[in-house]
């Protein structure tokens, strides 16, 4: 599952062909940044609102190691269990052991970016324990054994055609229905039965109050709360990263979290836990996996600030033609791309390159990461540390020979276009990449310096106005 | 006012019109231009493709071309924005900062430095702007469709100027065009996937020509125009404001 043998060109070559599909998608997203934008804009405090958040995270990033000891300690003294978990393996370690305590073998999830970072349901599974993923997209994507694509909207990149076809061969639904209301209201009976009978239950967590040890879900479809207020035992998974100091934080967070990922003024549900309801118990796994890694990394700390909105997958017109897919990484799109080298830089290092660095990324961004400046930080690293490919590194190493010299490069040029004018077939080949669906510019109009030599003489004049 | 004429190496391989545009622009505005002739390429193709260390030889030479200038004018945004942003010098670090701070995409150098109100310039024809993301984010030529802040175009400023021209309006008004330098190679797939679309907006919506500040963008959808035999033509900003039939 985790092998992966094509790279994010080729993945996003595979899902261009199906261009009706491609256009479908592009048009899905686009559509929900136009509800972003339109949300944002009716609110004039808006930039002000994202520079807020912004420096509320800069100042726990700044003094994180004091605001998680303060939020274990409250957390505690409400009744919390607070584990402390250094990568994904510990982690999955730390639920399992949970669950093992209590003999319980099945566990509802409602939707938790990091346990599908640490592969959570996977190492369950192997072990016994039956998963189910609650969140209607997560679930669809369970059905289909395939994961997220989107950190929102982990299906965005199935049709409803396609989901009907699911749930007539997982949940007997009749061939050929694909009516949404329909399809959620049989997803909605599985659920609910998986609700009523689960002991355990594990969420997410969007943000943590230092201040008073509780901890904040964010759904819009309440199976948080409706798997958490069931169980006997609840957990949830926390990535470092996602303390906000004082609970009058979430003032600013709250209003600009769903705005920004889907243009609701806010989340259906923002639920607070605090403490166990009585004869409950309720456990907190503090996750590092990278993150502290990644916050020693002076050009990359920023990135910790991100609140999981999902606004730059949206606005990317690269993730928009190319499928979250094709990250192949949990997290993808222009914040995946600037968190995964984190984790591994080799498996990743085609990550930073799947962005034409516009910058519109950075832009919706609520909490202001850098994103696009990050990408072209990556970049110089992953050469650096020698995850170029080969012939890439000998035609970077020409080119800029080629530049740094004047008169190679007016011979260059000049040759380029001799080659363009005289043997086309040079470079109009398949092996030329440009010229596979885009003609060569026209290299028969000279050089503009050839123009100048020529002309300049009664041009010039004009320099002693 | 003593101007250096930078002419990217792309620009002054293929597009040789653009740039004679700019320069006779210039100094029919009353400028005193110069072009230093040994020019090559700011270096932004390695820098962005993570060679940034390769391109120390790159600045030298622009630093040798440019620092006597009192303004370095160039018809590219996107050449423009990387000199600003990564123009280094490991001998004369405040040299190279003094020159960052002096280079001018043409047409915020016209808005800007030059407060150009009237052009005499006509372009009778139907035409889309395609804003380019270094343009548009990087310089800020243009309010970005991502903020919430009061809208401006430098050059929708100065392409009001022109006689007969039309501008048409865009579904998506400053989406990328999937150039992105090396991407267009090496993401071949989505970057012709992106240009095909930018340019399905402006002819959907009756643009005859499309025009940007950098031609770079307009290089790559010319490939794809001409390779469809679509009717749109591309044309540098430099080339309206100039034209005069």
């Amino acid at each position: 599952m985790e092998k992966i043998t094509k790279d994010h060109a080729a993945l996003a070559e595979a899902f261009i062909q199906n261009e009706e599909h491609v256009d479908w998608h592009d048009g899905a997203l686009w559509w929900i940044r136009q509800k972003r934008d339109i949300a944002s804009k009716k609110i004039p405090e808006w930039e002000a609102l994202r520079e807020a958040a912004s420096q509320i995270k800069n100042n726990v990033l700044s003094n994180l190691h004091d605001y998680l000891l303060q939020f274990e300690a409250n957390a505690t003294r409400n009744g919390i269990k607070v584990h402390w978990a250094a990568d994904a393996e510990e982690h999955n370690a730390i639920v399992y052991s949970i669950l093992k305590e209590k003999d319980i073998r099945q566990l509802v999830k409602s939707k938790s970016m990091l346990t599908e970072e640490c592969h959570l349901n996977e190492y369950l599974i192997e072990r016994g324990v039956d998963v189910i993923n609650s969140d209607l997209g997560e679930y669809i994507q369970q059905l289909d054994n395939e994961p997220p694509s989107h950190i929102v909207l982990p299906c965005i990149h199935k049709r409803k055609e396609e989901i009907g076809a699911l749930f007539h061969e997982h949940l007997g639904t009749e061939k050929g229905v694909s009516d949404p209301t329909l399809l959620t209201r049989v997803a909605r009976k599985h659920l609910r039965n998986v609700f009523v009978t689960r002991r355990a239950a594990l969420t997410g967590v969007n943000f943590a109050v230092a201040e008073t040890g509780e901890y904040v879900v964010c759904t819009n479809e309440g199976n948080a709360d409706m798997g958490a207020h069931l169980s006997d035992v609840q957990i949830a998974s926390m990535g470092l990263e996602k303390i906000v100091p004082q609970k009058k934080h979430l003032a600013v967070f709250l209003r600009l979290l769903a705005r920004s990922a889907t243009g609701q003024p806010i989340t259906i549900y923002s639920s607070h836990f605090k403490r166990p309801r009585e004869g409950q118990e309720m456990h907190l796994i503090l996750v590092d996996y990278g993150r502290s890694r990644q916050l020693g990394r002076p050009a990359f700390r920023d990135s910790l600030k991100c609140i999981r909105c999902g606004a730059c997958m949206n606005t990317c017109p690269v993730y928009r033609k190319s499928g979250g897919l094709s990250y192949h990484n949990t997290i993808s799109g222009p914040i995946g791309a600037i968190l995964a080298p984190n984790l591994d830089m080799k498996k990743h290092a085609d990550l930073p390159f799947a962005s034409t660095l516009c910058g519109s990324c950075s832009n919706v961004c609520p909490v202001k990461i850098n994103i696009h400046d990050q990408l072209y930080e990556w970049r110089q690293v992953i050469v650096r540390e020698g995850y170029a490919a080969n012939t890439k590194v000998f035609g970077m190493k020409a080119m800029a020979w080629t530049l740094s010299s004047p008169t190679s490069y007016a011979r260059m040029g000049k040759a380029g276009r001799w080659v363009l004018n005289n043997i086309p077939f040079a470079v109009n080949n398949k092996l030329n990449p440009w010229f596979k669906q885009r003609e060569m510019p026209d290299g028969r109009k000279g050089s503009f310096d050839e123009w100048y030599a020529k002309n300049n003489d009664q041009t010039e004049e004009a320099d002693e106005h | 006012m003593h101007v250096g004429l930078f002419i990217p190496c792309y620009v002054n391989q293929f597009y040789p019109q653009a740039a004679i545009a700019s320069l006779q622009l210039l100094r029919k505005l009353g400028v005193k231009v110069t072009f230093p002739p040994k020019q090559t390429c700011c270096g932004q193709p390695m820098a962005n493709s993570g060679f940034e260390h390769l391109t120390q030889e790159c600045n030298d030479l622009f630093l040798q071309n440019f620092s006597r200038f009192d303004y370095i004018v160039a018809p590219s945004a996107s050449c423009v924005l990387h000199v600003k942003q990564h123009l280094h010098s490991t001998v004369d670090p405040a040299l190279a900062e003094g020159v960052r701070s002096k280079v001018y995409e043409l047409v915020e150098f016209l808005t800007d430095v030059l407060n150009v109100e009237n052009l005499n310039a006509r372009f009778p024809y139907k035409v889309g702007i395609h804003q380019s993301c270094h343009g548009l984010r990087g310089l800020g030529l243009a309010q970005m469709s991502e903020l919430n802040a009061p809208s401006f175009s430098k050059p929708v400023q100065l392409l009001n100027m022109v006689e007969g021209l039309e501008l048409v309006s865009l579904d998506r008004p400053d989406e990328c065009c999937g150039f992105g330098g090396t991407f267009c190679v090496a993401e071949e797939a989505v970057s012709v996937k992106m240009g095909k679309d930018r340019i399905t907006d402006h002819t959907k919506n009756g643009a005859e020509y499309i025009t940007s500040v950098d031609l770079s963008c307009l290089m790559h959808l010319e490939g794809i125009i001409q390779r469809k035999k679509n009717a749109v033509k591309v044309v540098h900003i430099a080339e309206i404001l100039n034209s005069t039939w």
